[in-house]
Order: structure tokens, then C-alpha cells, then sequence
């Protein structure tokens, strides 16, 4: 605020004269204010009371506020006698103890009652006066009127619980979205691998995100008495559309299996049924390998039959160390084409070999300081080569480290299934999941 | 889980003297007891705490399940004695903070061997044939008034919470923040203690019971302190000459001659 003291000559001209009376005027109001004028009128309440609370003082303001007479206050009430029950309480449990404490508090809101039974909502401080010898003697309180201040203040906090609650409502729709989403993926994936005779089977699956649905799947499961079926791919896209698509997908290999097992048959329906269902302006497909196995409990061995459109090669562990890709060219992309060839290849698994089939979230992982390197078939191939005899259970057990390892490098969903004949052939099987 | 880090344990006093526990009521914590522990601490062990969700506890102990009922308040109480391996200690409580004593006793009769209950209340709202002082609006009316004030106070005590040790008036700073509590954890403190009902736990209580109260006291009114000396066989009713809830701090020499007084007359 800018204050003007004595005569100053300002920019004002010809007004010069006229302006300098009423600061005289000002002067002369403001020598006739007393004091005790200035207690009684001021524009905030001022009250005086013992340590006890008795009023011993209280000023014209606060008593026109209240609509009190000062006859019935003085000696007769206790600040506290001023204040709405909850404003009481209050005073009790904080408000009381933090200036016996401190000597002094400033801006508590309270709550006075009015004669006419309405209240007040006000601000408090007080302090503590001492006497030569430092004992309390009375405590000088002021009251300020915060209508307004209480009315804004409530808006504040109605938008503040209006915030909270919206805040409270997006987290539970959140949680309950992804759990959604977590139910709806592992409808898309078999709980547990069935128990194969002669053979043992492990599968892994890796979401990039839980926010979203993946579009990589796989099964394994029984078609007649000695044959089994298994499948792997990956539907292009993530998503909603992707998990619809990987649905779709997952059952018309089993349907299409139980009418005609032959890898070629299997495919050459599910061209058949994506290609109708989604060539209508949004072209929906997969890369899949799809084969059967028959496990000889006399030779303990396994034939393998695949097909494969447009999925990576499966690769062949060896018990001796030697690891081959299982070469199925001229595969087509599934649903893409009213009509595609798919590629055939078939293999035998001796005792200690694996078959291993993976999506290309692994070796599409960003590798290297900068993330800009791909992993990439050859890595896997000498990654393989490592764990060549190993059973299936262990190699699926250090590719999960392997795609640990990737960290945020791992940018797609990543399904990985092995298959392998016990190096040595035991009655029964076992079978594990570490998906 | 360290007990004595959670409830914010402090121990002072005569370490072979009589153990004795001093509990806050609800609004403030340990500090309330400050002109208290001076008077105690020449022949007794001083234990004081800050129950989780007050002062200078540890707020990641908070549950608003355990804490919405004094029985989580009483564990507090039961679990300090236990990492303190009190045995046959004075428990000392403040209003609210007395019926939890009263549980506390209860649950574990070898821990504590004696009752001081400051302004006790087993319940604050009117029951038929009974006047606890409130109305259940009036204590709606307190939420409210909670509510209004840590909007205007969280700001400001927030940094005083977090602590600055670089800060050489520490103890200072201590009284000031005392009162600041968590708004959140402050609403249940405030809801359990004012809505509770311990008025059949009083007939539990077996031993050694001093009733402390204020002859003037706007949250716990004289039928109250009658209520209770009432409830509790063989107990000593002391009223004094006070104002107020907080009789340790608006009178405190008549306070604690009351308590060194009951404390000289047990065994």
C-alpha cells in the first residue's frame, strides 16, 4: 500500500489546493479514534478471558455478530460457551492444548452460535498474556470473520472429495479391466499341458504389457488314443481384435484336428474360416505351426508331422548337441489368401531330443546397450545348442531367463513349447507348464 | 515389526521404579504429557507412545480396520508393554485413552497392575438414562470442524511433520506439530473415540483404579466421572479443580498430586 505522509507537492496541478484538505480531514477523524474506539468497532471480534475460559472482555463487534448482550457474556459465559459443539470438541482436543502448549495459535476455524441460533463460521487466534513473573494470566483471543473463506473453502473440498471419489472409481475400473484382461488371455492359453506317454512337454508364455491382450497362443492336446496334436503361432496385432482373432483361431485348430488330423487339412481350414471371417475391410491372420506327434513306447521314439504357414522354423534339439531348424518353406501367412500351400516336414525324436517351437517375440527382442540389435535366429540357434539334451523342462526354464534378461527389450508377447522324448524312456511321463 | 519405532516408544525416569505408561487421548499425542512426566520421573519409569495414526508414529502401520475400533487402539497399548516386557505397570490414559486402558488390562492382566483414568468417557453421545454430553450431530459437527481446519493447516504442518533435523529448535518444533495429525487418520481416531460405547467393558476392570475428573470439563461432564467411579468397584473418584478436558495441562500441579498420591498408596 502506498501511504502519502506530509505535505508533498504531487503532478496534480490546479487540484493542488483542494486535495490537501481532506488528508486533514483524515487526520483530525483518526486523532478522535481511541483506542478504545478502535477495540470496540474494529472489524474483528476481540476477546479477553481468564485461563479458566471465563470472558472477561469481549468487544462490540464480536457481541453484534452473536446478537449477545455484553451483560450476559462478561463473567457469565466461557469462550468455549461461544463456540457450536463441534467447535467445542475441537477447542478440547487441539485447540486448548496447543496454546498451553505454544502460548499461542493463529487461524483455527471454529464455529460460534448466534443468539438467533444460527452460526458464524470464524477464525481464531489467540495468545497467551504472562505476567512479570511469566505466569499466565488471561488469553486475548481474535475472531475473524470467515463466512466467504468457509464458503469457498467447502467448494474446495467438495471438489476435492468429487476428485477423490473419480480417482477411486478409475483405479477400480482399472484393476478390474486388467483383471479381465488377465481372466480373457488365460482362456486363450491351456491351463496345464496334458500328461503325454513317452513324451515330456513344457510351454512358457510372456506378456510384453498386462494392459494388453497378446496375440501369441499354443495347446497341446490328445486326438485319438496314440497321437497327439500341438500348435504354436501368433496372431498379427495386439489387443482385443488379436485375442478375438487368437479365440477363433485356437478353436478351429482343435475343431478342424478332430475331423481330419492331417497338418495340411488342419491349415487349409483355418485359411478357410479367417479368411471369410475377416476379409470384409479388416484382414485379420496368423503364422502358426501345427503338427502331430505319436510317441513308440516300444522304440521310445516320437514321429513328428508339422505344417507351417508363414510361422519360424520349430528347431530340433539333439541329444548328441546338434541343433537343426525344421524347414518348412513356401508356408503362406494363414487367412490371408482364399486358398494357400502350406509346407510339410517330419522329423523323429530319438531318446533326449527336443522339438522347440517359438514365436518371434524372442528373437525379435531389442538386445545390445542401445537396444537397437536384434536378438535373432542365429543367437537362438547357439543358445539352443547349449542346452541340447537337456529335457524339456529345463530348456523352457533358461529361455524364460534368456527373455528375463531382455528386460524392456522385449517388445511382443513371446509363446515357446517344447516337446521331447525322455533320454531315457520311463513307464509314465511328465509333463510341466511354466507358463 | 519394531513396536517401540512404530508407536514412536520414549522412556524416561527412574529405571528402578515402578514402570509407569502415559497414553494420549485423541487430538494430540505424547507431548499433552509434558508437565506430567516431571513430577513422575523421580521414583517411576516413564514410558510414553504415540498411538499409530498420532504424532510422530509411524503411518504406514495405519489400517482403518484395526484403528476403527479401541481395540486396535488397545493393541497399541498391549504390544508396547509386550516389546517393553512390562509387567504390573500403572497405565496412565486420557480420556479416550482411558477405556483403552480398560481394555488393554483386560486383554492382558499381567502387564498392567493399575488404572489412572484422566477425564475418562465410556461414551460421549446421550443414551436413554444415560448423559454422555453429545448428540450424535455434535459429533457429525466435529468431523466437520476437523475437516475445515486441516484444509487450512496442511500446508503449513506438513513440513513441521516431515522433520528437519538440520533445525536446532527440535523441541520446539515438537510442540508445534503435536496437534497435526494425518486428516485422514485423525476422521477415524475421531469416529472411534466418539462413537464408542465401553460402557460394559468398566465391569472388567480388577484392579487399582484412579478417576481423575475436572470440575468443569465441556467434553466429559460430572455425570460421567460418576458414572464410571460407579462402574468400577473400590475405585477413587479425585475431582479437581479445573477447567477444561485437559486437566495435565490446565492444572497440572493438582494433576499430578493426584496421580504421585493414588501411585504412593499402591503396594
Amino acid at each position: 500500500m502506498m501511504c502519502r505522509t506530509g505535505r508533498e507537492s504531487g503532478p496534480y496541478g490546479a487540484d493542488h489546493e483542494n486535495r490537501e484538505e481532506a488528508p486533514a480531514a483524515a487526520f483530525a477523524a483518526l486523532l478522535e479514534d481511541s483506542a478504545e474506539e478502535l477495540y470496540e468497532n474494529a472489524p474483528c471480534g476481540y476477546l479477553s478471558t481468564l485461563m479458566d475460559g471465563t470472558v472477561a472482555k469481549v468487544n462490540a463487534t464480536l457481541l453484534d455478530w452473536l446478537g449477545l448482550e455484553r451483560g450476559a457474556v462478561v463473567g457469565r459465559m466461557r469462550f468455549t460457551d461461544l463456540l457450536t459443539v463441534g467447535g467445542r470438541l475441537y477447542h478440547e482436543t487441539h485447540f486448548a492444548p496447543l496454546l498451553r502448549m505454544r502460548g499461542e495459535i493463529g487461524g483455527i476455524a471454529l464455529e460460534m452460535k448466534r443468539s438467533d441460533g444460527g452460526r458464524m463460521p470464524v477464525l481464531v487466534s489467540s495468545v497467551v498474556k504472562r505476567g512479570d513473573g511469566g505466569d499466565p494470566l488471561l488469553i486475548r483471543t481474535t475472531v475473524f470473520d470467515a463466512r466467504d473463506r468457509r464458503a469457498y473453502e467447502e467448494e474446495l473440498l467438495l471438489a476435492r472429495r468429487t476428485a477423490e471419489q473419480a480417482r477411486r472409481q478409475a483405479e477400480a475400473d482399472r484393476a478390474r479391466l486388467q483383471e479381465a484382461l488377465a481372466v480373457l488371455q488365460r482362456s486363450l492359453l491351456p491351463d496345464v499341458l496334458p500328461t503325454i506317454p513317452g513324451l515330456e512337454t513344457a510351454a512358457h508364455y510372456r506378456t510384453a504389457s498386462p494392459d494388453r491382450l497378446g496375440g501369441d497362443f499354443y495347446d497341446v492336446f490328445p486326438l485319438d488314443g496314440k497321437r497327439w496334436a500341438f500348435f504354436l503361432g501368433d496372431v498379427c496385432g495386439k489387443g482385443p481384435e488379436a485375442a478375438a482373432v487368437t479365440s477363433l483361431t485356437r478353436y478351429t485348430l482343435r475343431t478342424a484336428a478332430l475331423h481330419d488330423p492331417d497338418p495340411t487339412a488342419v491349415l487349409t481350414t483355418l485359411n478357410k474360416v479367417l479368411h471369410e471371417r475377416y476379409t470384409a475391410g479388416d484382414p485379420r491372420y496368423c503364422t502358426v505351426v501345427f503338427g502331430i506327434v505319436e510317441p513308440d513306447g516300444e522304440t521310445g521314439r516320437a514321429d513328428v508331422r508339422l505344417a507351417s504357414g508363414g510361422h519360424p522354423p520349430a528347431l530340433v534339439l539333439r541329444a548328441d548337441g546338434h541343433v537343426g531348424r525344421l524347414p518348412t518353406p513356401g508356408g503362406l501367412l494363414v487367412g490371408i489368401l482364399p486358398t494357400a500351400p502350406f509346407a510339410v516336414a517330419t522329423t523323429t525324436l530319438d531318446p533326449g531330443d527336443t522339438l522347440l517351437l517359438h514365436t518371434d517375440g524372442l528373437t525379435e527382442a531389442r538386445t545390445g546397450r542401445d537396444r537397437t540389435t536384434l536378438y535373432g535366429d542365429e543367437a537362438l540357434l547357439a543358445f539352443a545348442a547349449d542346452h541340447a539334451g537337456e529335457p524339456p523342462d529345463a530348456l523352457i526354464k533358461a529361455l524364460s531367463r534368456l527373455l528375463d534378461g531382455f528386460g524392456d527389450g522385449l517388445d511382443d508377447d513371446t509363446a515357446l513349447l517344447a516337446l521331447g522324448v525322455p533320454a531315457r524312456p520311463a513307464p509314465g511321463s511328465t509333463t510341466k507348464n511354466t507358463a | 515389526m519394531d513396536i517401540e519405532r512404530r508407536n514412536n516408544v520414549t522412556v524416561a525416569g527412574n529405571p528402578r521404579g515402578r514402570t509407569v505408561v502415559l497414553a494420549h487421548g485423541f487430538g494430540c499425542d505424547q507431548n499433552m504429557w509434558r508437565l506430567t512426566v516431571p513430577a513422575l520421573a523421580r521414583d517411576h519409569r516413564v514410558v510414553l507412545f504415540d498411538y499409530v495414526g498420532s504424532g510422530r508414529s509411524d503411518p504406514s502401520a495405519f489400517s482403518e480396520e484395526r484403528y476403527g475400533s479401541l481395540e486396535g487402539y488397545a493393541r497399541d497399548v498391549v504390544e508396547v508393554c509386550e516389546a517393553l516386557d512390562l509387567r504390573d505397570a500403572v497405565f496412565v490414559g486420557h480420556s479416550v485413552s482411558a477405556m483403552t486402558g480398560v481394555l488393554a488390562a483386560d486383554a492382558a492382566p499381567e502387564r498392567i497392575g493399575a488404572l489412572v483414568m484422566v477425564a475418562p468417557s465410556p461414551r460421549y453421545v446421550d443414551d436413554e438414562g444415560y448423559r454422555g454430553g453429545f448428540s450424535r450431530e455434535d459429533i457429525d459437527e466435529l468431523l466437520a470442524s476437523l475437516e475445515s481446519n486441516y484444509l487450512g493447516w496442511s500446508s503449513a504442518t506438513a513440513p513441521m511433520i516431515m522433520g528437519n533435523p538440520e533445525r536446532p529448535e527440535l523441541g520446539e518444533e515438537l510442540t508445534n506439530s503435536f496437534c497435526a495429525t494425518d486428516p485422514d487418520m485423525a476422521r477415524v481416531f475421531a469416529r472411534t473415540t466418539f462413537l464408542s460405547d465401553s460402557r460394559d467393558d468398566l465391569k472388567k476392570v480388577t484392579v487399582p483404579t484412579l478417576v481423575l475428573e475436572c470440575a468443569q470439563d465441556v467434553v466429559a461432564p460430572r455425570e460421567v466421572g460418576a458414572f464410571v467411579h460407579r462402574a468400577i468397584p473400590g475405585s477413587t473418584l479425585v475431582t479437581l479443580d479445573a477447567t477444561g478436558h485437559c486437566p495435565h495441562l490446565s492444572a497440572p500441579e493438582a494433576t499430578n498430586e493426584a496421580i504421585t498420591g493414588f501411585l504412593a498408596g499402591l503396594r
